[in-house]
């Protein structure tokens, strides 16, 4: 089981929510497991060839997932996914 | 009967390791014995110092010796050459240090008059008026920053772009730090909505563009700040032109389009990016330093569609919000132009209101990034700002 932090952009998503427990044995399956939870959340993750979108950004802990093994890099119980939009308000 | 005051320092001065100023000399250059770097202190009182000090030299006088060493010289195993006008004070304040534990504490012989009378290289600082050395007296206070970090604030030139959320508050403490020159780019005038975050503006200056009403405050605040005012929208016809020449830029634009451009020619000119953007009850920064650590097409190769990047216009932000990030800019500004401390490079700080939590994420240079990993001569005026479906994202956005 991981943590998924929720970002404010999704939120309405996820029903306001701002953390949620997922399971899963990597990224992929952890944030597919998000997205069947909460459905809405699936198109603004993955695009339609199921790949991660490009404008998100996905760290395990504190690391890109982009630099580790993508959507294949295996989750431990207690870690912690940050999905991380970019934001542009000034 | 006890020895008089001039044997007790001659006894003190024998216990003391001396050394030349030719050695210091060398070891300042690189090319001594071999013993590895020296931190060479000034212990001399501020008047003396303001009339020439030796380059390379931490100034801690001796009146404040046991508060500030730690700071100045946080390992006590490193070698330490004291020095003051003739070697009498400096010999009394190695002493100390050894008293303290420091290891391995030379006193320089003959002192600051010796080494200026060999012909030795010395630095006379710049000539502070008293205001300004009243202004910014407890930024000299803190070594981290002292008389050398504010005359490099002094003579520092910082662009912000926006006088808004995050603007407002970075350029009036930037303007009260001493940042000798200030540009601001900004098109918009004071609206009655802005004056719940945009702390610069008034009341009574509703109606007036920001520029304006922003250089009155940093004025009114610091009248010695020279503030330079564009009073129009950030494009690609006019970014070359604006940011030539500024040492570092903030970010705190509101649109996306405008963090392309910015992000793409400031690789281009080689400047420093302190980079800020808000929403709701959430705080994003990082600082970019072009071919150093990751710019911003590293962190976000693409920007979200436009209905995952509402505004603060359409969804609101919490006042205070802008005033805590653009402090935290205005925090690494100060810290990039002095050198202080480690700047938020390849990090990235999401801070989130509700919660009270500060989250860090580490961001990498990207190998195949369409901008930073080209040379900067390699990256055409044509290309900046353009990402892939930019036309589309404009009219999305609105």
């Amino acid at each position: 089981m991981a943590i998924v932090r929720i970002p404010p952009v999704l939120r309405p998503s996820t029903g306001g929510i701002k953390e949620v427990d997922a399971d899963g044995e990597n990224v992929g399956d952890v944030l597919r497991s998000l997205a069947d939870a909460h459905p809405a959340t699936q198109a603004q993750l993955f695009a339609a060839g199921g790949e991660l979108n490009r404008y998100v950004n996905v760290y395990l802990n504190d690391e890109d997932v982009r630099v580790l093994d993508g959507l294949d890099t295996p989750v431990g119980g207690g870690d912690v996914l940050v999905i991380l939009p970019a934001m542009a308000g000034g | 009967m006890s020895p008089s005051v001039a044997e007790t320092i001659r006894q003190i001065k024998s216990q003391v390791a001396q050394v030349d100023p030719s050695d210091v000399r060398a070891a300042l250059n690189g090319s001594g014995n071999g013993s590895g770097p020296i931190a060479l202190i000034d212990v001399r009182e501020n008047e003396e110092v303001a009339r020439g000090f030796i380059p390379g030299s931490t100034h801690v006088p001796k009146s404040y010796l046991e508060t500030r060493i730690e700071s100045a010289v946080p390992d006590q195993s490193q070698h330490v050459v004291l020095y003051c006008a003739s070697g009498n004070r400096s010999a009394l304040a190695a002493k100390t240090l050894q008293d303290l534990g420091y290891e391995n504490v030379e006193n320089m012989t003959g002192g600051y008059t010796l080494w200026k009378d060999r012909g030795y290289p010395v630095e006379v600082p710049r000539a502070m008026t008293a205001e300004q050395r009243e202004r910014y007296s407890r930024h000299m206070l803190v070594p981290e920053i002292g008389q050398k970090g504010q005359e490099q604030l002094l003579d520092a030139k910082v662009l912000l772009l926006g006088a808004g959320g995050l603007g407002s508050p970075t350029a009036l403490y930037l303007a009260a730090a001493g940042v000798g020159t200030i540009g601001i780019v900004d098109d918009d005038v004071v609206d009655l909505s802005n004056l719940q975050r945009q702390v610069i503006h008034t009341t009574d200056r509703i109606g007036t563009p920001k520029v304006d009403s922003a250089e009155e405050s940093m004025k009114a605040l610091n009248p010695g700040v020279n503030v330079v005012k564009y009073q129009k929208r950030l494009d690609a016809s006019n970014i070359m032109e604006i940011i030539e020449g500024y040492d570092v830029i903030v970010d705190g634009v509101d649109n996306f389009p405008t963090r392309y451009l910015l992000n793409d020619a400031s690789v281009r000119l080689q400047i420093p990016v302190v980079s800020a953007s808000i929403l709701g009850f959430d705080g994003q920064l990082s600082v970019f330093a072009p071919y150093e650590g990751p710019c911003y097409r590293c962190l976000y190769p693409v920007p979200p569609p436009a209905e995952l990047a509402p505004s603060c216009g359409a969804n609101g932000v919490l006042g205070v919000l802008p005033g805590t990030m653009g402090l935290l800019q205005a925090t690494e500004v100060v810290k990039l132009i002095t050198g202080a401390g480690e700047p938020l490079i390849g990090r990235l700080l999401l801070y989130e209101a509700l919660g009270a939590t500060f989250t860090e994420l580490k961001v990498r240079r990207d190998p195949e990034c369409a901008i930073c990993s080209r040379p900067p001569e390699e990256i055409a005026e044509e290309e900046m700002g353009v990402f892939p479906d930019y036309e589309a994202f404009c009219a999305a956005a609105g």
